[in-house]
């Protein structure tokens, strides 16, 4: 075998890896706590804005600048919004919550 | 910033998004797991400001798309979480399918070959798609449960269903996959044509595919959705050869994709057939046979006296409980039964509301003490030795023809309410439940109904006992 491996390959590998880390990891999170599972991945869903920001700071001219732009702030609303609303959520789970172990 | 550093600090980030949903195992940890996605997601953004060329126009984006992200989780109430996170899936959709744009328009600003390679454009072809379909699906989801449906049938809650709806979709998607193959093997010259048809045809399908899925079902598309959101930032992330993309849109896509499973197999259905739609329509007709029995229904007064005299009481929520913002109410009843000497518990069942896990936000935010509320499993062996259940505006989940063969919704698993020595019931009206058939719980000998808004019943109750 030679040759140097191809870019699709590498994220194929990340990809594969990724599903069943969060395969694993979602299984765990407890019913309860769906709403707040949902409003979390929807945050980090909004890690999109990393492409956003690059295309806003790509050297494409007006086109590709002002689709990265709209992009950044459509993306920003979830960034934001997503994690405090997760948050705000949470706060409430907390206060209720009684000593010890609660199930 | 270097290219390796920030593939290392991005790779950080990942590992703070895995922290982040692992926190989520158990409520004393969650809010930790929060905050690592927060710190993860801000080391992302900062490490891309390092590397982009218009800094003061993308913090500007940011800081207004940030002003109205803050506002909107400020003001949600919490019976709206279900919109809100419809809402917020378009969004990532919509943001998908302008990056796919930008990079097809110059590749070589993003550092990919340019004319674009064959393998790009495939994962460009995916990303675009499903974010379209993201972004139209996720509108009409938002649409229906907002409640907009004056404003045009497709937001109506109810499924819109018309014949050749399967077909209409079938072909919709062969000519969407065309064009999208047409795309790929396209030139640099004679792309955009086929692009453009391959992502208006993805806008209309989105519609198309949820305009038939009704209220009740909702808990399923708007997973679904949160899967196809991750999916698409994960294609995105695909043709910018970007791991943390990737790794953040599989977490997303599987967890979405995990939840949809759960609710599906709560309500013992298929996703296909849920997908497929027109549940609702089908079996409506069968509905209207026999609704000569008669039910008991009782006054509030009555629930009070039955209530005050039980020494066991598990409610069972449903979105009746949403939609009249009654759990404050609810939360102020159980206090004083409990203060009475009462046992009371809240039984839930997965599908309860319009999203997974509903009702547990609900109660949380009426500061409903977390040993109190029991899932379904843990709890259906206690009704039979429980003095009343009280079933608050749920109705198929409590539907005891689940248990009988031949009914649509037979092999279901629901709250065994109907075991209860006493039960009682508060709905709006006699209307069929979402599956649009008879609920024999309300015609025991043991049931008695009270009709009316959550809300105002349970406040009634309460002054009663007082």
């Amino acid at each position: 075998m030679t040759g140097t491996v191809d870019h699709t390959v590498i994220n194929l590998t990340v990809f594969v890896l990724a599903v069943v880390v969060g395969y694993h990891v979602v299984w765990n999170v407890t019913p309860a706590l769906h709403t707040p599972l949902m409003s979390v991945t929807n945050a980090i869903s909004s890690v999109i804005i990393v492409g956003a920001i690059l295309a806003a700071g790509a050297d494409t001219g007006g086109f590709g600048t002002v689709l990265g732009a709209v992009a950044v702030a459509l993306a920003g609303i979830n960034t934001f919004g997503g994690f405090l609303v997760t948050q705000r959520m949470l706060e409430m789970f907390k206060k209720k919550e009684p000593k010890g172990d609660a199930r | 910033m270097s290219a390796n550093l920030v593939a290392l600090s991005y790779l950080v980030a990942s590992v703070l998004f895995i922290l982040s949903l692992k926190g989520l195992s158990h409520p004393h940890t969650a809010r930790r797991g929060n905050v690592f996605g927060m710190v993860g997601m801000t080391l992302a953004v900062l490490t891309t400001f390092s590397v982009t060329r218009r800094i003061d126009l993308v913090i500007g984006m940011l800081a207004a798309g940030g002003v109205v992200g803050v506002i909107v989780a400020k003001r949600v109430q919490m019976t709206q979480m279900p919109e809100l996170v419809a809402a917020m899936h378009s969004l990532v959709g919509m943001a998908a399918v302008l990056i796919a744009v930008a990079v097809i328009q110059d590749p070589a600003a993003f550092g990919i070959e340019s004319p674009l390679p064959v393998g790009n454009r495939v994962e460009l072809f995916i990303g675009t798609f499903v974010g379209a379909i993201t972004f139209s699906g996720s509108v009409v989801a938002f649409g229906k449960l907002a409640g907009l449906g004056r404003y045009g049938r497709i937001f109506s809650s109810a499924p819109v269903v018309f014949t050749g709806q399967h077909l209409v979709n079938l072909a919709l998607a062969i000519v969407m996959f065309g064009s999208g193959v047409a795309f790929v093997v396209a030139g640099a010259g004679g792309q955009w044509p086929p692009f453009i048809v391959m992502t208006a045809i993805a806008f209309v399908l989105g519609l198309l595919i949820i305009i038939p899925i009704g209220g009740a079902d909702m808990p399923v598309v708007i997973s679904m959705l949160n899967s196809y959101s991750g999916w698409a930032a994960a294609g995105i992330g695909f043709s910018l050869n970007n791991s943390l993309l990737i790794i953040a849109g599989s977490l997303v896509g599987s967890s979405g994709a995990i939840l949809s499973y759960i609710m599906c197999r709560a309500m013992n259905r298929s996703f296909f057939s849920v997908i497929l739609g027109g549940f609702g329509a089908e079996t409506g007709t069968a509905a209207a046979g026999d609704a000569q029995r008669t039910v008991k229904s009782g006054s509030p007064e009555d629930v009070a006296f039955l209530l005050g005299n039980a020494e066991s009481v598990i409610i069972v929520p449903g979105y009746g409980l949403a939609v009249g913002r009654a759990q404050h109410a609810v939360k102020e009843l159980a206090e004083m039964l409990i203060a009475k000497g009462v046992n009371v518990r809240y039984a839930i069942h997965p599908v309860a509301g319009r999203m997974p896990g509903h009702m547990n936000v609900l109660l949380a935010e009426a500061e409903v003490p977390y040993d109190q509320v029991f899932e379904m499993d843990d709890i259906n062996s206690d009704f039979g030795s429980t003095d009343v259940a009280f079933v608050l505006g749920a109705n198929d989940v409590v539907n005891p023809l689940a248990e009988q063969p031949g009914s649509p919704i037979y092999g279901m698993p629901i709250l065994e309410a109907h075991k209860a020595r006493t039960v009682i019931v508060n709905k709006r009206s006699m209307a069929a439940g979402y599956a649009g058939i008879d609920n024999p719980l309300f015609y025991m000998n043991r049931t008695m109904m009270v009709f009316g808004d959550a809300k105002k019943v349970v406040e009634a109750i309460v002054k009663a006992i007082d």
